[in-house]
């Protein structure tokens, strides 16, 4: 089970969270014009990354935020967290 | 029965509480302190099973976790368990156990056929054999294998024990109690280091307790007394006994078993049977040691035949005599010390020494013991079937390769000893790479890859001073790290046997002309044959030749058998041992229940269960209840001998004639507040929300990004920057998370909070013609006329002192109404309306008649709703704006959503008006059209309209748009129905939605 910190909160062990997919992924602004390309790519398209991956996770069972997580899908090691409004840099 | 085997003034056991015991079926006596084991062997039995595939004669190898064979079924209190190893379980009063594997009986095995039609049964068999004729493997193949295997049986009863879990946290989790575990964790609690130290055995010391050394001018016993009760006096450190850490996890957690009351007669009241531990640890030091090799040779199955370190442990530990005339096979000093250790107890020992010419300090007490010693001699074989009764012996040149002549001599047991094999299964589990040490020839930790080092045996240090100093060190200065504190403790003085260089044998080769089996692998029966037959087939990676030979994939995960594995590969292939490798450890180490994994999630508590406040009245009124995710919700209401079909039907009738009330407290409700909140409905669902004035509720459908429908609900405006947002049962949870995403993450500008209210509301729906009546006169000071409380209207009231809300909103498509209180008062509530209700006829309706009622108005919920559809599918195509964008609305536009033939909901009604149409069933054109016959849409949800008095299901159909009026067939293949049907329209009453207007 992985520990993750919690911007908010600290170390908490992971069943207190729940992933919630790439977290590099922007959304459209909504009411703009985009092609069916840029659409699907948003909606469907992820890539399977195997190593440094920046992947978003909610605090359900605490803060109830969302965070960012820096982590290495093959080895579990996490790097870095941020809080949701802060950048990947 | 006496205790034959016995020694006197020998042993930790307690000599002064006299324990009986039976064994298949037969009463003996043994001592407390005793295990399972110590306590047979100590009444000269050692034929305690059958090995797993040729059904031979098994005994006791080891003395510990590391045992292959004496696998035993337990009786306790009234319970039995499988797969308990005879060596690790503690003696009780009242135990009784008896062998498994073994058909009818121990002494007498049908199985043991196979042991001489072993020609048939070699690696691959069963694949090979059992692969054909296809059919046979069900019916014969398989039931056979299972009736002749098998490690036990597992109770079918409910387990009344008490399973709990625990999660904890430490700064240094010691796994191991032996010297370089007890050295650590010494200094590391001196430090002020939390520290857990968990020891799997009832007695804390492990090696220190069997060996002859000296420590601080303490025997190493009295040491380790001596650190324990010092450690266990300060209240940084957690000793644990009985306590095996079995799996390394992600990010330095561990999982350990704690048995807590296994090795007592039953349970105490209020006191679990097991305990399983999540430890997660900063620093994690393995101090787990090592297990002693087997060497092999012929028939080294037998029982008599063991490790050299269990015999020493049996005569130290327990005061037992494994026999009485031993054959000690060694290829190492430590042989030695259990010769030395039976001359001490008055037995004559013969050692066989692989060395030509060893000399150390051990071997020169042996000598001047009298102890007999025969040089570059080997086992060639065991002699006799249930017990040892001789050995065939020999010389064996300097190459290892030539046996002598064989010579034939008496003895009752043959202990073995071919070195030392560091237990490294938690380092390997928690990534460590390991490495091959060739001094010792096994592998030992490499590179962690997690918080975790691994000290003394474990890691091929078979020296005590260098253990406690590296122990001593490695605790303090992890622990520094963590405290900033030092309180460095004096390293004591060590006086131990020095040993000499072992001999890399391993493997006796077969005299001429004689076909032994030779056992690598005790408790899978593997032999040499079976790994030379893998690879002659073309079997090379380890791992292939693990699962074709199931080497070291039984239950004790091959801890005796691996490394015997590997150097026979490596030998065969002619390639060194750490480039065949060894196949990756998994937890757990050893066997762990599956109560201890499930702890106390049984049963009912598998789910948490969540009430409504007025759940003790639906009790009370022979509710009978349905599960609707972790809630109870009344199904129906039963009244006499009424089944759920009448019962429903009544209920909802009632609420067609007169009014019901139903507890919709189960809804999901979200607060919203903020200034930006009218702006985020507007985002988040698919129609208009920036006009909706206060006082007035709107029903809203919420979309994922697909496209796809994620929820519906209707949110009114309490007030000017006030929303109580309601959601299904089912997605309240999903619906928040939805929520929190789009304003943390995407539009952080949005001045929003959102937060659940679900609890903090009791709810309850009054509908039907005469609900407008009751609610006069539960709120008599409130206008609630259609011009005070239109359609879709809200206000507050209240009822008899308590303040509610009063929703005009039907699900029902009756008028009905929506009443919420704060959930203390939901019982006060339901109470006044059912008793007010009386001259209404009111009558509470449950999920069913929900159900029914929302059916036949053509209302779509969960089962329309179900992940798979879109707005238009459900006919809520009206209600997507054209004028903004939201969520989802992007992927509308994808053509399959725009085809002209797409789904689409409608109603469907039997041609017979009588036959029901079961849910989930298929429509199609042609009812005896070839297969497969072409799906049109299924029955998404199924009622008997009580408008109409007959059958009525909606479905989603293909072209549903056009297919009004349309004959098709309903199949349901499971029921072995096919009903004729006609398509109608999904709006089956009141399609124009007057009632709920009226
Ligand atoms: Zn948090």
């Amino acid at each position: 089970m992985l520990y993750i910190k919690c911007p908010h909160c600290g170390w908490r062990s992971q069943n207190e969270f729940s992933y919630g997919g790439d977290a590099t992924v922007k959304r459209p602004e909504l009411g703009k014009d985009i092609s069916d390309q840029d659409w699907n790519n948003f909606v469907y398209n992820r890539k399977s990354l195997r190593g440094r991956h920046w992947e978003l996770w909610q605090h359900l069972s605490g803060c109830r935020q969302w965070i960012k997580v820096e982590r290495d899908t093959a080895t579990h090691e996490i790097f870095n967290t941020l809080k949701a409004t802060e950048e990947i840099s | 029965m006496t205790q034959k085997f016995r020694l006197e003034n020998v042993g930790l056991i307690n000599r002064n509480k006299k324990l009986s015991f039976k064994f298949n079926g037969k009463t003996y006596y043994g001592y407390e302190g005793d295990t399972l084991a110590s306590a047979l062997i100590a009444n000269g039995v050692h034929l305690v099973g059958r090995s797993f595939k040729y059904h031979r004669p098994r005994g006791f190898f080891g003395a510990g976790v590391d045992e292959p064979y004496a696998i035993v079924q337990l009786y306790r209190n009234g319970e039995t368990e499988p797969n308990i190893k005879a060596t690790e379980q503690e003696l009780f009063e009242g135990l009784e156990a008896t062998s498994v594997n073994c058909w009818p009986s121990v002494n007498f095995d049908i199985g043991a056929i196979n042991n001489f039609l072993k020609i048939f049964l070699p690696a691959g068999f069963y694949y090979k054999t059992f692969m054909w004729p296809k059919s046979f493997w069900y019916k014969i193949y398989e039931p056979f294998i299972r009736k002749a295997a098998g490690l036990g049986t597992a109770s079918i009863k409910h387990d009344k024990e008490r399973y709990e879990h625990k999660y904890e946290y430490c700064d240094l989790l010691i796994a191991g109690s032996g010297p370089s575990g007890l050295a650590s964790a010494y200094a590391a609690a001196k430090n002020g280091a939390s520290v857990i130290l968990a020891e799997d055995k009832s007695r804390f010391g492990g090696t220190l307790l069997t060996s002859e050394v000296n420590i601080g001018n303490k025997s190493g016993k009295e040491w380790a007394e001596g650190i324990i009760s010092e450690l266990k006096e300060m209240p940084n450190v957690t000793v644990k006994n009985r306590s095996q850490v079995f799996g390394y996890y992600d990010h330095n957690m561990l999982v350990m078993s704690e048995r807590i009351s296994d090795h007592l007669p039953e349970t105490k009241k209020f006191h679990p049977k097991q305990r399983l531990w999540y430890i997660r640890a900063k620093e994690v030091l393995i101090s787990s040691g090592s297990i002693e090799r087997p060497i092999v040779f012929g028939n080294n199955d037998t029982p008599g035949v063991m490790l050299s370190s269990a015999a020493k442990e049996y005569m130290k530990v327990y005061g037992v005599l494994v026999g009485r005339n031993p054959v000690i096979f060694t290829n190492n000093d430590s042989g030695y010390e259990t010769a030395i250790e039976f001359k001490n107890n008055g037995i004559d020992p013969l050692i066989l020494d692989t060395r030509k010419d060893p000399n150390s300090e051990i071997i020169n007490d042996a000598k001047n013991l009298g102890i007999e010693i025969k040089n570059s001699y080997v086992v060639v074989a065991a002699k006799g079937y249930k017990k040892v009764k001789s050995a065939d012996i020999s010389k064996i040149s300097d190459d290892k390769e030539q046996l002598g002549k064989i010579e034939n001599i008496k003895c009752d047991c043959i202990c073995v000893s071919g070195f030392w094999t560091p237990t490294i299964h938690l380092a390997s589990q928690s990534g460590n790479k390991t490495k091959f040490n060739e001094e010792i020839d096994a592998f030992v930790p490499g590179v962690s890859k997690q918080n975790e080092k691994t000290l003394g045996a474990a890691k091929g240090i078979y020296t005590l001073q260098e253990t406690l100093k590296d122990s001593f060190e490695t605790g303090n200065e992890l622990s520094k790290k963590i405290t900033n504190s030092e309180n460095k403790v004096s390293f004591p003085n060590v006086v131990e046997k020095k040993s000499t260089v072992h001999d890399k044998f391993w493997c006796v080769p077969l005299p001429k002309g004689k076909n032994y089996k030779r056992f690598l692998d005790f408790q899978n029966d593997v032999a040499v044959s079976d790994i030379e037959i893998a690879l002659k087939e073309g079997y090379r990676s380890i791992e292939h030749v693990k699962r074709y030979t199931t080497l070291g994939m039984a239950t004790d995960q091959g801890k005796t058998s691996n490394l015997n594995g590997l150097q026979l590969v490596s030998k065969i292939e002619n390639k060194v041992v750490p480039a065949v490798g060894h196949t990756t450890f998994r937890p757990p180490y050893t066997p762990v229940s599956i109560g201890a994994i499930v702890g106390r999630e049984v049963g009912k508590h598998s789910k948490p269960t969540r009430k409504s406040p007025m759940h003790t009245w639906h009790e009370e009124n022979n509710a009978v209840f349905v599960d609707a995710g972790v809630w109870l919700r009344p199904r129906y209401y039963k009244q006499g001998n009424e089944n759920l079909f009448e019962a429903s039907k009544r209920e909802a009738k009632n609420v067609r004639t007169n009014v019901g009330v139903c507890d919709v407290t189960t809804l999901g409700k979200i607060d919203i507040k903020g200034p930006d909140a009218a702006e985020l409905l507007n985002r988040v669902y698919t129609n208009a929300w920036l006009k909706l004035p206060v006082g007035k509720a709107r029903y809203g459908v919420m979309l994922r990004e697909d496209g796809i429908v994620m929820d519906d609900g209707t949110t009114t405006r309490i007030s000017e920057n006030h929303y109580h947002m309601t959601t299904t049962t089912a997605q309240a949870a999903n619906v928040l998370s939805h929520l929190e995403y789009y304003l943390q993450l995407v539009w952080p500008e949005l001045n929003v909070n959102v937060v659940s209210s679900t609890e903090q509301w009791a709810g309850a729906a009054i509908a039907g013609p005469k609900s407008r009546d009751l609610l006069k006169k539960l709120f008599p000071n409130s206008d609630v006329s259609n011009e005070g409380l239109p359609f879709m209207g809200y206000m507050e009231g209240d009822l008899f002192g308590v303040k509610a809300r009063i929703f005009r909103i039907s699900f029902s498509g009756e008028l009905a109404y929506e009443v919420n209180v704060e959930s203390d008062y939901g019982n006060f509530m339901w109470e006044k309306i059912i008793e007010i209700g009386q001259e209404f006829k009111i009558q509470p309706y449950g999920t069913e008649a929900l159900s029914t009622l929302r059916i036949e108005m053509g209302h779509v919920a969960g089962s329309e709703l179900d992940g798979r559809t879109i707005p238009y599918d459900n006919s809520l195509e009206g209600l997507l704006s054209k004028k903004k964008d939201f969520i989802g609305k992007r992927s509308l536009n994808r053509d399959a959503f725009t085809s002209e033939d797409r789904q689409k909901v409608v109603g469907v009604v039997p041609l017979d008006k009588k036959t029901s149409i079961p849910e989930g069933s298929h429509l199609v054109k042609d009812a005896n059209a070839p297969l497969p016959n072409p799906k049109l849409g299924y029955i998404s949800a199924s009622c008997w309209s009580v408008e109409y008095d007959n059958p009525f299901s909606l479905a989603i159909l293909k072209d549903g748009k056009n297919m009004i009026g349309e004959k098709l067939f309903v199949m349901s293949p499971l029921k072995n129905k096919v009903i004729p049907v006609e398509i109608v329209s999904s709006h089956y009453v009141d399609p124009k939605g007057e009632r709920v207007r009226s």
